[in-house]
Formats: C-alpha cells, structure tokens, sequence
C-alpha cells in the first residue's frame, strides 16, 4: 500500500514546488509597473461594459448534470467489466438490463432536446 | 539489502527518488520541446521555415520562450478573484504532471543487481516475488485528467473577463463530455484483461498482441479514445476553449508571465500523458521486437510511440479546420456515447462466444 502511494505523494510534492517555485520567482524578477488601464480585464481595448459575473445559457449546466449521471453509469460498469468473465450468463443479462435502462434514459434526454446547441 | 525503512528495503526509496526525477525531467523537457516541434513541424507542413533563429535550427527556442516568459511582468486584473486566480495555474498544471505516476515506460530492469520496474509506484516486491503495482491504476489516470477540470474553470471564472468566462465554460462541457465517451470506450479493454492495473493491461498485449489490432472491439475502442482525449486536452479540431479567432485565448486571456506559461505546460504535459494513456492502453505500452531479450529497449519504444502519437496531433492539427461547438457537442453525446455503449454490449456478447481477440481464436 504505502510502496505504491508514496512515490504519488513525492511526485505531487515536485510538481508543486516546481509551480509555486516558478510563480514566486517570475513575480519577483518581472517589472512592474501597474496602471489602472492596465488591470482592467480585457475587452479589445474598449472600456469594458458591464461585469463579467453576468448569467450565462442554462445548456452548461444541463451538461454537466448529464455528464454526473453518465459518468456514475460508467463507473457501474468498471466492476462489471472486471469480473465479466466470471459473472458469465448472470452477468451478461443483468449488464444488459443496466445498459437498457441507461439507454432508455439517454433517449428520454434526446427527444426531450437537452443535447441540441442551436 | 538489509537496511528497512516502514517494511521497504532502502533501495526501494532510492530507486523511487531517481524515478520521479527522472519522468519528472522526461515530461517537462518533452513539453519544452514540444512546443518547439509543433511550430517546426506546422511550419514545415505549411511550407514556411519555422522557427530558426535562437540556436542552430532554431534548438534554443523553448530555452528563450521560457525565459522571456519568466521576465514578463505579472497582471492581476483588478477585478479578478486573487486567490482563485493564483491557485488555478497550479490546478491545472500538477494533474497534469502526476498522472505520469502510474504509467509503465519500461520493463523491469536490473540496475546494479536490484529489479527495477520502471514504472513509479511500480516496485519488485522480494517477499511475493512479482511486481506490484497500483491495482486501480485506469482510475487513478481517469481521476488525475478529471482534477485538469478544476483549474480550467477557476482560471476562466476569477478572471472576471467575459472572454475568460465563455473560454471556461466551454472548455469544462467540453472536457466533460468527452470524458465520458474516453471513460467507456476503455471498457471493452478491461473486458478482456480482467483488471485495471496497467501493469497487468501491458502483459496481455506482450509478444505484438497489441489492443489496437489484436480485436476489431478494442480497435473501434482505441479510435474513439484516441478522437475522446484530443478533445479532453483541447487539440485541433476541438480546441474551442481557446478558439483565438472568436475568444481571444479563451480562459487564459487574462494570465500572462509565468502563469501563463503553466497553462500552456499544462496543456502540452496533458498531451504527452494522454499519449502515454493511449499508448499502454492499445499500443502495447512498452512491448517491442526483441523486447523480452534486451530488456532495456523497452523504454526506447515507450518514448517512441508517445512521440509518434504527439506527431499525430500536431499532424492532425495543421490539416483539419475547428469544429463548430454545437458539431463538438453532437459527436460527443449523439455519437461517441451511444458507439461506445454499444461497442461494450457486442464486446460483452461476442465475448460469451468465445471471440475475445484473434489471438484468442487461431490458438494460443
């Protein structure tokens, strides 16, 4: 257990050094010379209108609910996949009756219009 | 030997300090290189020299890029959440490197005696006699190119730029949508390994029986992956989230110095770990020619067949035109999720009929 975690834990401790330590040092040797134009956020050069934290179309977040329901169908089917050869005929229907329903589902979404971008 | 450290011997920690260096090293230089690459080879394509300048043929390049990028003076906008703009670089860019932990890129070799697995939380365990590795080491992969997510939509959001906003947005249903399609099409490969450890994914590829053509299920699996992780990592024809023509640079529009700079590692050091990903996963990871006599080609191969599927990218990049996001959207849900689903329902049935690979079925 701890031989296969810890080289994980060395490596994100040099990653991380590696980032902080090229933030850090670029922040202190670039120049630095602020103005208010300067920090305003980008717009093609014009004054920017209005704030950014504005709404934003309904469809981003639809996906991301859909990609969290298929995303825990998928994960159903890794065990499933793993023990496939042994579970044989029982594995095999159930599995199918998984994906039917999961089907089911992904078509109640098309038809309903959640996967369309106009 | 002797000498134990919480029950490992102590060349284990050595062995484990020189590999995390050494890949460590191995993705960054790759990156740096990369970059120089895409631009030479891009240009080659488009009958233009490239870069040539800093160095002979141009070899300085990253070298000065960095630099330069180094010196560059660090904007904050005013607007902009501070500690969510900071943090999100670093989000973004340690995923990105630590996925490389659990991938193979060698065969186990002796070093001064001991057996080495090259692989980082790979090692030789005396007592059972075999190596040991991470036993969910897919999830692991699949979790680590998840978290690349985080960074992407906190640099988008704490800029407080429209641009950087739509940039993000984008990117995340991007990313997401097309983890998915990436999650199920490596299934029908679990199916027939039987495990999720990418050791033990790589031994049943040994001797040429490469996923890729070793069964027309994982072949189809393999093309949709290989299609599903360009899209994760934002490669030409999907690379929206940064579409300069319409979003300026999209979620980092507003990041320069360094921290753009790890954006742009981050992206590249994705490249080289999903080639990595696909390469263990259908390519037979490190198996060769003549790999089992000399064990030490075993790393060579690894690196040239992520380096090949790097060229690819680069390839595909400076031939196909971006996709438009509502084509993006339609491939990924209206067709690679439902080709995926029913790749996994003709693997799991041919399988019941004896037809795993072709291997499988002319013997041995």
């Amino acid at each position: 257990m701890l031989g296969t975690y810890l080289p994980i834990m060395l490596l994100i401790l040099v990653s991380l050094a590696f980032g902080l330590g090229s933030v850090v040092f670029s922040s202190l040797i670039g120049q630095k010379k602020f103005s208010k134009v300067k920090m305003a956020p980008y717009e093609c050069g014009c004054e920017p209108i209005g704030t950014a934290r504005e709404r934003f179309p309904i469809k981003f977040y639809l996906i991301a609910m859909l990609f969290i329901l298929f995303d825990i169908e998928a994960v159903f089917l890794y065990p499933w996949a793993i023990l496939y050869k042994k579970l044989g005929v029982f594995g095999l229907v159930e599995m199918g009756l998984f994906v039917v329903i999961l089907f089911v589902g992904y078509i109640y979404v098309w038809k309903k219009g959640a996967l369309e971008w106009e | 030997m002797g000498i134990e450290i919480l029950g490992l011997p102590l060349y284990y920690y050595i062995a484990m300090v020189a590999k995390v260096l050494i890949a460590f090293v191995f993705v960054l230089l790759t990156v740096a290189y990369a970059t120089y690459a895409e631009r030479k080879i891009i240009g080659w394509m488009q009958v233009r020299i490239g870069p040539n300048r800093t160095g002979p043929m141009g070899l300085l390049q990253p070298i000065a890029d960095g630099l330069k990028l180094f010196f560059k003076e660090e904007i904050i906008p005013a607007e902009a959440n501070k500690f969510a703009f900071l943090l999100a670089p670093l989000v973004a860019l340690i995923p990105a490197f630590i996925t490389f932990a659990v991938i193979p890129f060698g065969d186990t070799i002796k070093i001064f005696g001991y057996d080495v697995p090259l692989q980082i939380v790979g090692y030789y365990d005396a007592g059972v006699g075999k190596v040991v590795d991470m036993n969910v080491g897919v999830l692991y992969v699949l979790a680590m190119s998840s978290l690349g997510v985080y960074g992407i939509v906190l640099a988008g959001w704490a800029s407080n730029s429209k641009y950087s906003l739509i940039g993000g947005l984008r990117s995340s249903a991007q990313m997401i949508s097309y983890e998915l399609a990436a999650g199920l099409a490596i299934i029908p490969v679990f199916m027939l390994v039987e495990s999720l450890s990418l050791q033990e994914i790589i031994k049943a590829q040994a001797g040429m029986k490469w996923f890729i053509w070793n069964s027309p299920m994982t072949f189809v699996a393999g093309m949709i992956f290989y299609v599903a992780t360009l899209a994760e990592v934002n490669r030409t024809p999907f690379d929206l989230p940064e579409a300069e023509t319409e979003l300026v640079s999209g979620f980092c529009t507003e990041y320069s110095s360094m921290k753009y700079a790890m954006f742009f590692m981050a992206e590249y050091a994705n490249m080289v770990t999903v080639s990595a990903v696909m390469v263990t996963l259908f390519l037979g990871g490190w198996d060769g020619p003549f790999v089992s006599a000399i064990p030490w080609l075993s790393p060579l191969y690894f690196i040239a067949k992520v380096y090949f599927l790097m060229f690819l990218a680069m390839w595909i990049r400076a031939t196909l035109p971006r996709y438009r996001y509502d084509q993006l959207m339609h491939l990924g849900w209206k067709v690679m999720l439902p080709t995926t689903l029913a790749l996994i329902v003709v693997t799991a049935v041919a399988g019941h009929f004896g037809f795993y690979t072709f291997s499988g079925l002319f013997g041995n």
